[in-house]
């Protein structure tokens, strides 16, 4: 496999062929695992060195790992499955990649092309069933079309609105010859040309109106993220310019520094209620690279009614898909950014001081209300006090955290304060319980000397554990730091808030012994139970050269607040100092619960 | 605005519906490559879009292009919605609303011819009825002996429902329709 890339076209196998692509694209890592359908390429891999497999323990993993990858450095996420279960385990985490627009190539193998059609063994049609959680798929049909197909498809899952893709390679064609052509300097497609220079007009437009805002919010999302640091700086810049306040989803978090001056903490659901405060009252909403998500919006026809919005996407289908907005701008973030901080300082525009600085004294008066207090316990750890003191003991490192799904999700988003993009990887839209220890593999093979941990909940954790053992084999020394409270604690949350109180099947009864699971796969097992020794043991998990699982004893009954709770607004947020057993029983009208 | 509905102890935000549907015809440019017509009847299945008619057929060979012109129905905001996921398809080169584009060129809608193959069996004067019917709405006999005919009729969605009501009683026994093919009256393309 030494070939040169100066060389135009040459002869090799299709397994060569995809190997020499990855290159090519510049892959240096990849995540998978072999079978039957797959062995040419794997053999392919084998006489190289220039790409790196990462060996996991099961295809879900291979998927998360590779998102976390693609999230943490910015270049496309690379998996290679098998045909059949190697292909249908990937489907998770090309959803997870759809819904929050991670670049995802999927390599998978299929049946010879021979035998498709005939329910061969461990025959499965993948492009049919990838086809709808995929941005794009291919099934090769042709060692002639490989190599093109190869090339397009990290064209498609990197341009535009990034995403998931996948070429399903059948057997006979990995072992076949062809002519390999290496990619187009500038790849040009032939139907998919993603607009990402915004219409100048419509950028001077948002300015002037942003300008004449007297409550403006900046509403920024994973678009900022996905378009890069720049985007991030200018973000930045457009904030320190307007003295706007901003707030973020889950997905943007870090793009404007949570130390921040203008950073109002998270929107929705579970966001602050300064943040949902000034969605409500704003006049002038400025959404950046975020799609008002029914978490974010809350209920549609309350959400913010008096304001005019303006929305940067660049892709034209999240326009007026769920909020009607007055002033669409497609493009790439960092794009219209640009313009707008240019034609800002160019033409000297001014906010209205005066209006501004009322609207800040009102926001200040909402965050007086201090939504994320919780009562402090001696005896007792806290979950958000261990999310606190997690942050304060990693702060000034080099640090990269990762979650799977629910309260302690939440509880991360809102007690960890991150100040650069890149730095959180969480499963937003899909919501995918097991996401973050593989994505923590992913970050720590992206990133070795980074600390990287996988803030997990007790139930989300046990869906993926195995890949623990992958982070042992390739000396990735992830921190899976659980808040065990022993329940699925947000689906409990809901049961109390929804169902009467009425606890069906939340509650783990058997749960494993995590310091003794963490030693059985070869890493090192921690447990901190007292508010006392967490400290501690914080400590000692991060000077651990291993991969450790921290087994952080939280409150059992603990609930995540502040909390829009279903059917309200944003005017309408359950506090922490609110939530008594009574208000949770009654957050909900007489007649949902009659429903219930 | 949809109006939101009592939480019935949901996670999500229910509302109600509350604009009126209205119908659209869609040209929709594609790459002939396999799996788009599956990607894009997909596309409607999976987000819950209505499809009254589809007509696909390679239109250039040499382009290796193909139109599906897709009749629809929908608010004005998810017919909206429709578009934009339409062109979001990678191999979809464009997507237009004849409906809308006829519009604004002053006409009621685009011209939307069907063709339809109706087989009618009968005799003696139910027989000649069916053929006198099919004269009036000009529509050709393809195929007869004695005992049936089959009949070819084009025109309006409206002019083919109509024959095919007529023929029902008459003794339809089967019939197969091709879905509307529809083009923008005047000089230019879409």
């Amino acid at each position: 496999m030494d070939t040169s890339p100066t060389q135009p076209a040459e002869q090799m196998t299709g397994a060569e062929m995809v190997v020499r692509a990855l290159k090519d694209h510049g892959v240096t890592d990849i995540f998978g695992y072999p079978g039957g359908a797959v062995l040419p390429i794997y053999d392919a891999l084998f006489q190289q060195d220039d790409i790196r497999h990462i060996l996991v323990r099961h295809e879900q993993g291979a998927g998360h790992a590779a998102e976390g990858y693609a999230r943490s450095t910015g270049k496309p996420g690379v998996m290679l499955v098998t045909s059949g279960p190697g292909a249908t385990n990937a489907v998770t985490p090309l959803q997870d990649a759809l819904m929050d627009s991670i670049p995802l190539v999927c390599i998978s193998g299929q049946v010879p092309t021979t035998l498709i059609g005939t329910d061969a063994f461990q025959e499965a049609d993948t492009v049919g069933i990838t086809r709808p959680c995929t941005k794009h798929n291919w099934l090769v049909k042709s060692i002639n079309d490989l190599p093109r197909i190869l090339h397009e498809a990290f064209y498609v899952a990197t341009s535009g609105r990034p995403g998931p893709v996948v070429v399903d390679i059948p057997k006979d064609i990995q072992f076949s010859t062809g002519t390999y052509t290496p990619p187009a300097p500038v790849e040009q497609h032939k139907s998919y040309q993603p607009k990402v220079s915004a219409d100048i007009g419509r950028i001077q437009a948002a300015i002037e109106l942003l300008a004449s805002a007297k409550r403006p919010i900046i509403y920024s999302g994973g678009g900022v993220v996905n378009s890069g640091p720049e985007a991030s700086r200018l973000l930045r810049e457009l904030v320190e310019l307007t003295r706007t306040p901003i707030t973020s989803t889950l997905m943007g978090l870090g793009s404007y520094p949570a130390s921040g001056k203008a950073w109002l903490g998270m929107l929705g659901m579970h966001g602050t209620y300064e943040a949902n405060m000034a969605m409500h009252q704003c006049d002038v909403m400025l959404c950046i690279g975020a799609r008002f998500d029914d978490r974010i919006t809350g209920r549609l026809d309350a959400f913010s009614p008096g304001s005019k919005k303006i929305h940067i996407d660049i892709d034209p289908s999240s326009i007026n898909k769920t909020v009607h907005v007055d002033l669409p701008i497609i493009g790439d973030v960092a794009q219209v950014l640009g313009e707008m901080v240019r034609l800002w300082r160019e033409q000297t525009k001014q906010m209205d001081r005066s209006a501004l600085s009322e609207w800040w004294r009102t926001i200040e008066t909402w965050r007086a209300r201090d939504c994320l207090a919780y009562r402090p316990n001696d005896n007792v750890i806290m979950p958000q006090y261990a999310i606190q003191r997690l942050h304060a003991l990693t702060k000034d490192r080099d640090t990269y955290i990762t979650t799977e799904v629910g309260q302690h999700q939440m509880w991360a988003a809102q007690f960890f304060g991150f100040e650069q993009p890149n730095r959180w990887m969480t499963s937003g839209g899909l919501g995918t319980m097991g996401y973050g220890l593989p994505a923590a593999l992913g970050v720590q093979i992206a990133h070795p000397e980074a600390l990287v941990i996988d803030i997990a909940g007790d139930a989300s954790v046990l869906m993926t554990m195995q890949e623990i053992s992958a982070a042992v084999q390739h000396n990735a020394p992830i921190k899976i730091f659980i808040l065990n409270n022993q329940y699925m604690g947000m689906v409990r949350q809901w049961q109390q808030l929804l169902h009467g109180n009425r606890l069906s099947h939340s509650y783990c009864e058997a749960m494993p012994d995590f310091v003794k699971l963490a030693e059985a796969y070869g890493g090192v097992g921690i447990r901190a139970e007292k508010p006392g020794e967490l400290d501690d043991a914080i400590a000692e998990m991060i000077a651990v050269d291993k991969p450790v699982i921290f087994d952080c004893r939280v409150a059992n009954l603990a609930n995540c607040f502040p909390m829009i709770p279903s059917g309200k607004a944003h005017n309408d947020m359950l506090l922490p100092d609110e939530a008594t057993d009574e208000a949770v029983a009654n957050a909900i009208g007489e007649k949902g619960r009659a429903l219930v | 605005m949809n109006t939101a509905l009592q939480p019935p102890a949901s996670a999500y935000f229910i509302t109600e519906e509350k604009e009126q549907n209205e119908r659209r015809t869609l040209a929709v440019l594609v790459d002939n490559e396999p799996g788009v017509l599956a990607r894009v009847i997909g596309l409607f299945s999976g987000r819950g879009y209505n499809i009254e008619s589809l007509t696909v057929t390679e239109t250039e060979h040499e382009k290796h292009l193909s139109r599906i012109t897709v009749v629809t129905s929908g608010t004005p905001h998810v017919l909206e919605q429709i578009k934009s996921q339409l062109a979001r398809i990678v191999p979809v080169h464009r997507v237009v609303d004849l409906t809308t584009a006829a519009r604004e060129r002053g006409h009621d809608g685009p011209i939307e011819r069907e063709l339809a193959l109706i087989k009618v069996q009968g005799i003696g004067e139910q027989r000649l009825e069916a053929l006198r019917l099919a004269d009036a709405f000009k529509a050709e006999v393809i195929d007869a002996n004695t005992e049936h005919f089959v009949f070819q009729i084009t025109g309006r969605v409206s002019k083919v429902d109509q024959f095919i009501a007529i023929m029902a009683p008459l003794g339809l026994v089967e019939l197969c329709r091709t879905g509307v093919a529809a083009l923008t009256r005047g000089k230019e393309g879409m």
